[in-house]
């Protein structure tokens, strides 16, 4: 999503957060738009009046939001780990 | 069964195939860093507690649980939630206070790995072939349900549904392994929030908001004002008398069914052990229990609303409780398990519904896809490993895994059919979790704590639980015993645990037991405390420690209990 930062070693590392808060920004914008341009009278009446696209759109593009923000302020830091650990069973 | 065709439209599609790009997108991404068999299979044991206790959460979070859930929640309202605040949240907090050290502790790659150390390969080959052919037949069920509504939205034949839902399952988890799987869930998880939230607030809205919506349940000419308090919740034990309804439920259900499911099954021990550390592995179900108790209030109180509010559904109950539930199929086309689709139907404008298609996709493909990484790892390490090819270098390994997975997609395929001729999801699954899981739990909670147990009676002791669990339920299907309701699945649960129990201590006492040098990470007492914590990390907050963290969760679910009790 953004440029990897300097200070920080993110080096590409996946990181699900901008995964979730780039698909419920998508989801929010689209239902966001729907909710405006699309609001018929038809749909009110299975909602009972609410605009339900546009509410969830916005509250969707709030989660989005803060999972956008919380991924920049803490990213991943990849740590070297001594690699005995991994894979090695135990003793048996 | 009827077409009950959603009205979708392409804005609909839009977000589905969005979403899809999504799910695809993660296997391609994650897949970069498995070079290993034990990165593919356990995710390398490097995520944070929050990913893991959600994925936890959203593993068990399929198409049984929210189908199933909302049509219990549909025939029988409140007492539904036992089987989140009696059943789930209660185990999945034991589970990481005091059952999590041993399993990430004892540094296995997965639970009947623990049985193998603990008990041996006798006790091992039983839990290690019977968990592999329960995977299989829940992961049929996923994939069938999942078919079931693709069939249902866009009218594709079942066996095509079936097919390319198995493939993009298979492509994401061959790609990334068990952490494309996890991060799926993950992401499952909010959208599945996303879709469920507004779908029961805006059903609430159209009953009149929660007294509302109490009002017309109690009002509904059938069950009631019963609906609407969990306790003792007769209707949903099956047994008359109050007293032993509570006693079935919080033992059947709460201690046997729910501590063996969340305890021993490796579905969500996997998702567990993919963590960090001992402390994050432990905080991985005390974290998810707090979704997990939240999660009821849109999944069961949907399917009370659509009893109530969609005449489809109500009528479908009227004539269940006033004649049997196939005269009412026959006349309208559905089913309690139709509720929350019914629910969709009637109150969703598109767009909305294009997101609540896509959250039960989701949530249907992340099922399977969480059964089918616990296979594959099951039949990688513990059949192929131990029984069939060992030695190997791990490349190889790695290579089974993938080849695994291939063939338990093109097995749950035909799985999926048979799941089909099943009515009620939940009876179905409860069956499998009495015949599996009950005993398991006893010989492990045994073991863990009583050093003398032998070998042999761990396989003896699950042997005879798992029979008498099938001998019950042969009873209950006969109908020699009558048990409506979820009765007859409690009852051979409890047998199972039982007579698990009493046979473990018989056999024990005439067998030598293993020598102690070799239960250490295995059982409590010849463990020294230091094994189960993280060495060299400073002592963390009170709110990051699982115990604490648990106290509080336990607090809460008791709240809930009382609250809605």
């Amino acid at each position: 999503m953004s440029k990897s930062n300097e200070l920080t070693k993110t080096a590409g590392a996946f990181d699900v957060r901008n995964f979730i808060g780039a698909l419920l920004a998508i989801f929010g914008v689209i239902l966001t738009i729907a909710g405006i341009v699309g609001f018929t009278p038809d749909e009110a009446e299975r909602t009972g009046g609410v605009d339900a696209n546009l509410w969830t759109g916005i509250g969707l593009i709030i989660a989005a939001a803060v999972f956008l923000i919380w991924a920049k302020l803490r990213p991943i830091r990849i740590v070297e780990t001594p690699d005995d650990e991994a894979g090695a069973p135990g003793t048996d | 069964m009827e077409a009950i065709r959603l009205d979708a439209q392409w804005i609909d599609y839009l977000l589905i195939a969005i979403y899809f790009i999504f799910v695809l997108g993660i296997g391609w991404f994650a897949k970069r860093g498995i070079s290993s068999s034990i990165e593919f299979l356990l995710s390398g044991r490097s995520l944070p507690a929050w990913v893991t206790a959600l994925a936890f959460v959203s593993a068990n979070l399929g198409a049984v649980e929210i189908m199933g859930m909302s049509a219990t929640g549909a025939q029988y309202g409140m007492p539904t939630m036992h089987y989140f605040w009696i059943g789930a949240v209660p185990a999945m907090l034991f589970l990481g206070v005091v059952m999590m050290p041993f399993y990430y502790g004892s540094k296995v790659r997965s639970v009947p790995e623990f049985m193998r150390k603990r008990f041996g390969t006798g006790a091992h080959l039983v839990n290690a072939l019977s968990f592999a052919v329960a995977q299989l037949l829940i992961a049929g069920v996923n994939l069938f349900l999942l078919g079931t509504i693709v069939n249902r939205l866009l009218g594709w034949p079942l066996w095509i549904t079936l097919i390319v839902a198995a493939a993009i399952v298979l492509s994401y988890i061959t790609l990334g392994g068990l952490s494309a799987a996890i991060y799926n869930e993950v992401l499952q998880f909010f959208v599945i929030v996303a879709a469920l939230l507004p779908l029961t607030l805006i059903g609430l809205n159209r009953v009149g908001g929660w007294d509302g919506l109490v009002d017309r349940v109690s009002n509904d000419g059938m069950l009631g004002a019963e609906q609407l308090s969990s306790w003792p919740g007769e209707q949903l034990s099956g047994f008359s008398n109050p007293v032993l309804s509570v006693v079935g439920i919080v033992f059947g259900l709460g201690f046997v069914l729910s501590f063996g499911y969340w305890t021993t099954n490796f579905v969500e021990v996997q998702r567990a052990m993919a963590s960090k550390s001992i402390n994050a592995a432990r905080l991985t179900p005390i974290i998810g229990a707090f979704p997990k108790m939240l999660i009821p209030f849109i999944v069961v109180v949907p399917g009370m609303i659509a009893a109530v509010l969609v005449p489809q559904m109500t009528q479908f109950k009227e004539i269940s409780a006033s004649i049997d539930e196939a005269t009412a199929l026959e006349q309208t086309g559905v089913t309690y398990n139709d509720a929350l689709l019914l629910l969709m139907r009637e109150v969703l404008p598109n767009g909305l519904l294009g997101v609540a298609i896509a959250g039960l996709l989701a949530a249907f493909m992340a099922g399977m896809a969480a059964n089918i990484s616990a296979f594959n790892t099951v039949f990688s390490y513990d059949l192929w490993q131990q029984y069939v090819v060992k030695d190997r270098e791990d490349d190889y390994y790695l290579k089974i895994g993938r080849w695994a997975t291939i063939g338990a997609c093109v097995v749950a395929i035909f799985t999926a059919l048979i799941a089909g001729n099943f009515s009620n999801l939940m009876d179905y699954l409860q069956t499998l979790f009495g015949f599996f899981n009950a005993p398991l739990f006893a010989t492990f909670i045994l073991g863990m704590f009583w050093k003398r147990m032998s070998a042999t009676a761990g396989w003896v002791g699950l042997v005879g639980g798992t029979i008498s669990a099938v001998f019950v339920f042969i009873l209950a299907e006969t109908g020699v015993l009558d048990l409506p309701g979820q009765g007859a699945a409690f009852l051979a649960a409890s047998t199972a645990f039982v007579v698990d129990i009493v046979l473990s201590v018989i056999v024990t006492l005439f067998t030598t037991p293993k020598p102690a040098a070799e239960l250490r990470g295995l059982v409590y007492s010849e463990t020294p405390k230091s094994d189960f914590e993280d060495l060299g990390e400073p002592k963390a907050p009170f709110w990051k420690r699982p115990v604490p963290v648990a106290g509080v969760a336990l607090v809460l679910v008791i709240i809930l209990n009382v609250t809605f009790g």
